[in-house]
Parts: structure tokens; sequence; C-alpha cells
């Protein structure tokens, strides 16, 4: 019964505080506290996080599960990174001649030449592959199937197409005063009425959604995030 | 002789004659000519005048504002200007309350008749004094007449609209919510996003493979992540029912913790307590894409046959879904980002579009208290309809008819009071 009720009673005023540093100035004040009180549980819960990454890792390698390798990977790319941050390996000394007084994300640190030349360049290679899924991803969407795949490709075609020098150049020929029928004017058309109010319908909905469940959790309705089981 | 002439004794008379008219002619020549009005140029130009003061409305009391009237020598037409901006000071009067700052300097522009100071503190009394700068020197300070005290309102009079259509929705939500616990019968449409969770599972049971729950990379605070987590416990009681392996990596410990309680308490409800691997609901990264490596080389290695995603994504959902495409499970997937559906709905084979991720928990659990609040979401819509309606409807009449003011008025009243202050 604590176990759920004490949790729900925290996050429901802290939400309600929330709400209502929203609209009564004087409880701006609070509000702000409680960010810092979530600030202070999201570096608790990093320390969790870290944790549970070593002992996972630390469980795959001394098992030897399949693919342990990866494992050993990580959790030494994990403890280099933390080592080199906390102990401020190659950081640049300060006015007075000590190390320590400088960040461990300055110029020349280790920490940053890890961040420059490992992290970013493995970060933009992931996200790189993204390229390759939108053309498959498009290649699957845009097939000739049914009425509404037809229409989906028809509009994609001439966005695509409106987008791009070549739209221009197709309809370069159409008078200025029918310039909506070109492939951009109709891009524009598409993108500023179609498609903006496609998702502000969508993002109605959402607004709604997230105030009804803002509310589920305020009352205690849904408590399924605190492992109640009873949804 | 002509000349000799005009210099005798009558063409004196006449040269006098004329200066007679010239001279005052001359004289208000100079007095409105405005090359004699403006001084020289380097002279300080004039003093701004009437400054005034008072206490911004509904705000915390961190605010004063402030008006007074252009330097008269600030004016576009001089060229060049004589008034380069105006230099407000600012004095705490009396004893200064913790915070407050002596010899505050604001350096503002010329043309500014108008400004808000959002440095104050609550209660403490100020003194400011304007002089307006330009490049021959400063003119003349003017001081307010007295001291002005920023005060805390009790409500932000801007929002009043906004608070009115919250609690008109919220009441709807409570309202529906306190029928349907009375026993008042819901009815609910299908969503196949949801009714499909279970044929998902149950595959992945077949094949003998795990599912995957993605409950988004951003932390408890956002409403979606709950949301997310609130399906995540029906799917692992499905899976827990089905003895399936159900596997949740998370890119925050917050999460990694809730969902830990969420899958427990799903386990526990379906009576196999023993069959729960906390190890299964894990923390990988706080960084997005190492975050996704992690996943995506999951799925590769492990082929799971049921992929769940559900909260707030970013670029990484078409990776996420295309990943999962092309190792054959099954995909369903739910986000508040709005631009992200469609790379979910190109990828997945079912998708919860806006709000249908919200109404998951009402639906799967069918709880009449939940369902309720599906009823007040649907009143909140009919409001933001008819509130769209009528904007629609003056926006037409402001055009149609340019010189009747009532549309212009009310449309005003509705996008700027009613609205603006959301």
């Amino acid at each position: 019964m604590l176990r759920n009720t004490i949790p729900w009673l925290i996050a429901a005023c802290a939400g309600s505080v929330i709400i209502a540093a929203y609209f009564v100035p004087s409880a701006q004040g609070w509000q702000d506290t409680i960010g810092q009180w979530f600030e202070v549980l999201a570096a608790f819960a990093f320390v969790l996080g870290g944790v549970n990454l070593a002992m996972q890792n630390l469980q795959k390698i001394s098992s030897r599960e399949p693919g342990w390798g990866y494992a050993a990977v990580t959790l030494a790319s994990f403890l280099v990174t933390l080592g080199v941050g906390l102990f401020k390996v190659g950081v640049p000394a300060d006015a007075s001649g000590s190390r320590w007084g400088g960040s461990y994300q300055a110029e020349g640190s280790a920490f940053w030449w890890l961040y420059e030349y490992a992290y970013n360049p493995t970060t933009a290679t992931i996200f790189a592959l993204l390229a390759f899924y939108v053309a498959s991803a498009a290649f699957r969407a845009f097939r000739w199937k049914n009425t509404e795949a037809s229409l989906l490709l028809a509009t994609a075609f001439i966005v695509l197409l409106g987008r791009t020098y070549a739209g221009a150049v197709l309809t370069s020929g159409v008078p200025d005063e029918y310039s909506a029928f070109t492939f951009p004017g109709l891009t524009t058309l598409i993108m500023g009425v179609v498609n903006t109010a496609g998702q502000r319908a969508i993002m109605i909905g959402i607004a709604l959604g997230v105030a009804a469940t803002s509310l589920k959790v305020l009352l205690g309705i849904n408590r399924s995030y605190l492992g109640s089981g009873d949804g | 002789m002509r000349i000799a002439r005009l210099r005798g004794p009558g063409s004196r008379n006449l040269v006098h004659r004329c200066a007679g008219w010239l001279l005052p002619l001359l004289l208000l020549l100079a007095v409105v000519s405005p090359l004699q009005a403006q001084p020289p140029e380097s002279s300080s130009p004039g003093a701004p005048a009437d400054l005034q003061a008072s206490d911004h409305p509904g705000d915390n009391g961190r605010a004063i504002d402030l008006r007074w009237t252009l330097s008269p020598d600030d004016r576009p037409e001089l060229k060049p200007r004589r008034v380069k901006g105006y230099r407000l000071e600012r004095e705490p009067v009396g004893e200064p309350s913790a915070g407050a700052e002596t010899g505050q300097v604001f350096e503002l522009p010329y043309g500014v008749s108008q400004f808000v100071d959002r440095q104050c503190q609550p209660g403490q009394p100020y003194l400011y004094r304007l002089r307006a700068v330009g490049p021959a020197g400063e003119s003349a300070a003017i001081t307010l007449a007295g001291p002005v005290t920023p005060q805390r309102q009790w409500f932000d009079s801007t929002r009043w609209g906004f608070a009115v259509i919250l609690l008109a929705i919220c009441g709807a939500v409570i309202w529906f919510t306190e029928r349907a616990k009375r026993g008042k019968s819901l009815h609910v449409r299908e969503i196949a996003a949801l009714r499909a969770m279970q044929e998902a599972v149950g595959r992945a049971t077949e094949m003998g493979r795990p599912c995957l729950f993605v409950p988004g990379i951003e932390d408890m605070n956002e409403i979606a992540t709950v949301a997310g987590v609130a399906i995540l416990s029906h799917v692992a009681e499905t899976a827990a029912d089905y003895q399936a392996e159900i596997v949740v990596p998370t890119t925050r410990s917050l999460v990694m913790t809730a969902a830990q309680e969420a899958v427990w308490g799903a386990y526990l409800k379906a009576d196999r307590s023993d069959d729960y691997r906390p190890d299964r609901i894990y923390y990988v990264s706080d960084e997005q894409f190492a975050y996704v490596a992690h996943v995506t080389g999951y799925m590769v290695r492990e082929k799971p046959a049921a992929c769940f995603y559900t909260g707030v994504f970013y670029a990484e959902s078409l990776i996420f879904a295309e990943t999962g495409n092309s190792v054959g499970a099954i995909q369903i997937a739910g986000t508040s980002e709005a631009t992200q559906l469609p790379f979910f709905v190109a990828g997945c084979d079912y998708t919860l579009m806006g709000e249908e991720l919200f109404a998951a928990s009402a639906y799967l659990t069918r709880e009449p208290q939940q369902l309720g609040s599906l009823k007040g979401q649907d009143a909140g819509k009919v409001l933001a309809v008819g509130l769209l309606l009528a904007g629609c409807l003056l926006a037409t009449a402001v055009q149609v008819w340019p010189g009747w003011m009532a549309p212009a008025n009310a449309l005003q009243w509705l996008t700027g009071r009613l609205l603006g202050g959301g």
C-alpha cells in the first residue's frame, strides 16, 4: 500500500505545484525547487545507471555469453571515459599551475580527445545510417498497392520534385499567374495547407492526451508506472 | 544714369522701405527655419520627459514597466542622429533587500519609449533615472517622481483564458470518470495497434524469440514515457501469461526503475513472479546514438519476434523501425512526436496515432475510471473543434467585410486574450 501510495502522493504534489506555478506567479519558486529536486534525483539515477551498466556487462563477460566481447568493449570504454574525466587526465594547467582547476572538457584533455575523435565519429556514423533507411522505407511506403498508397506516392512525387531544381525547371514554362500549379507551388500548398492541417489535428489530440494522462497520474487513476499491476 | 539715380535720395527711401519689410521677414524665417531650430551638433541632446513606472501586471514581482516621452532630438529625420540611445539607471531605495543590485544600468536604443525591467526583487522599492545619450554627450537626467515597488500577484491575468480551457477539459475528464464509476457504460472504438499487441506477443512465444520493448529516449518527466510504461505493464502481463521473454533496454535510469516496477507488477498480477528477470530490464546509455547502436545490434543478433516502441522518439525512430523490419519482427509503435509518426507508419505494422498512445492504458485495462478519462478527452476535442470553427468563421468575416469591426474585435479577443496566454 505505502509502496505505491507515497510515490503517487509525491508525484501528485509535484505535478499540482508545477501546474499551479504556471498560473500563480508566487508559486514559481516552488516549481524551481521541484526542478532542483528532480536534478538531484537524476544525479543519483546516474549512479544507479552506471552500476547497472557495469553489473550487466560484467555478468555477460563472466558467464561468456554470446557476444561477451561487445560487453568487454562497452565496459572498457565506460571505465576509461569515467577515469579520464574524474582524474582530469591531460587537462591543461590553469593560472595557478594546477590541472585540477581546469575543466575536464578543456581542449587538449583526454576526455575532450575521446569526445572529438571517438564519440563524435561513431555517433555521426550511426546517424548517417538514416540516409539508407530513409531510402529503404520510402521504397516500401511508396509502392502502388491501393488507392491510399497511390495517393501517397503521387503526393511524395510532387513534393520530392518541388523541393529540387528539377521540379522548378520542369514547370518553368508555366505562366506566372498559374505559378501555384508548378511543382514548387504545389509543394508549398501541400506542405502549408494539407500537411499542416493534418499535423495540427494530431498535435491537438496529443495535447489532450497529455492533459488527460497527467490528470490520471495526479488523481492516482493510473499507477501502472509504480508497478501496482492495477493498470 | 540709372545707377546714379538709384543712389540718389529717392533710392535711399526705397532701400529703407525694403529694409522695413525684410527685417521682420528675416526674423520670422530665423524663428521657423529648422536649420536655425537645430542646435549646433556639438551640444548634448535634449532630455526625455515624463518618466513613469508601474508594477508589471500578473507576474511574480520581479518586473517593473517603464514609459517615457522621447527626447525632442530623437527624431529619424535628423541626420546624423543626435540621440544614439538612452541610459536608464536604477537604484534601490532604503536598505536593499537580499539580491537587490545597486547601480544597475540599462543601455537602450534610440526610438524606444518603454522598457520592462525584469531583474527586480519583489517588495524592494526602486528609483529610476533616465537620460538621452548622443555623440556630443548626455542630456540632463530626469528622475522618477517617487519610488516604485514590484509586487507579487496571486494570479497571472494574461493566462486566464488558458486556465478556463484547462479547467473545462479537466472538469470533463473528472465528470466522465465519476459517471463511469457509477456504472455508466462507455463505448471505445477499436484500435488495431492495441488489438495486435496480444497477437505479437503470441507470435514471439510460438517462435521462441524475445519481445523487445523500447520506452523511448526521454525521462519519466515526459508524459509520453509514462504512457509507454503503462503499455509496457500490459505487454509484460501478456508475456508473463504466455511465458515469453521480454527485454527492455532503457536510455534513462529512472525509466529503468519504473519499467522494472511495472514489469514486476505485471508478473505478480499474472501469478508468474518466478519467471521475472530484472536483468532483462536494463540501462544502456543516456546518449541517443549509443543507445541506438545497442538496440539495433541487439535486434540483429537476437532477432526479436515482436518489437514495441512507445514514448518519445526523434531521429532514431526510422533506424529502429527499419532494423526491426529487416529482422522480420512484428512491430507496434506509438509516439507523441508528430514529426516521427510518418517514419513509424512507413516502417511498422501498426502505429498508435496521436492520442491513441495515451488512450492505450484505458483501452487495454477497460477500467471504467480510465475509460471515463477518454470521454473527457473527447469533450476537449469538441471544445477545440468549436474554437477552430469560430476562429475560421471570424477570420473569413474579417476578410469579406473589412469595414465591420465586430468580427475583427472578436477574433482579436479569441486569439489574443482567450488563447494568447497559453
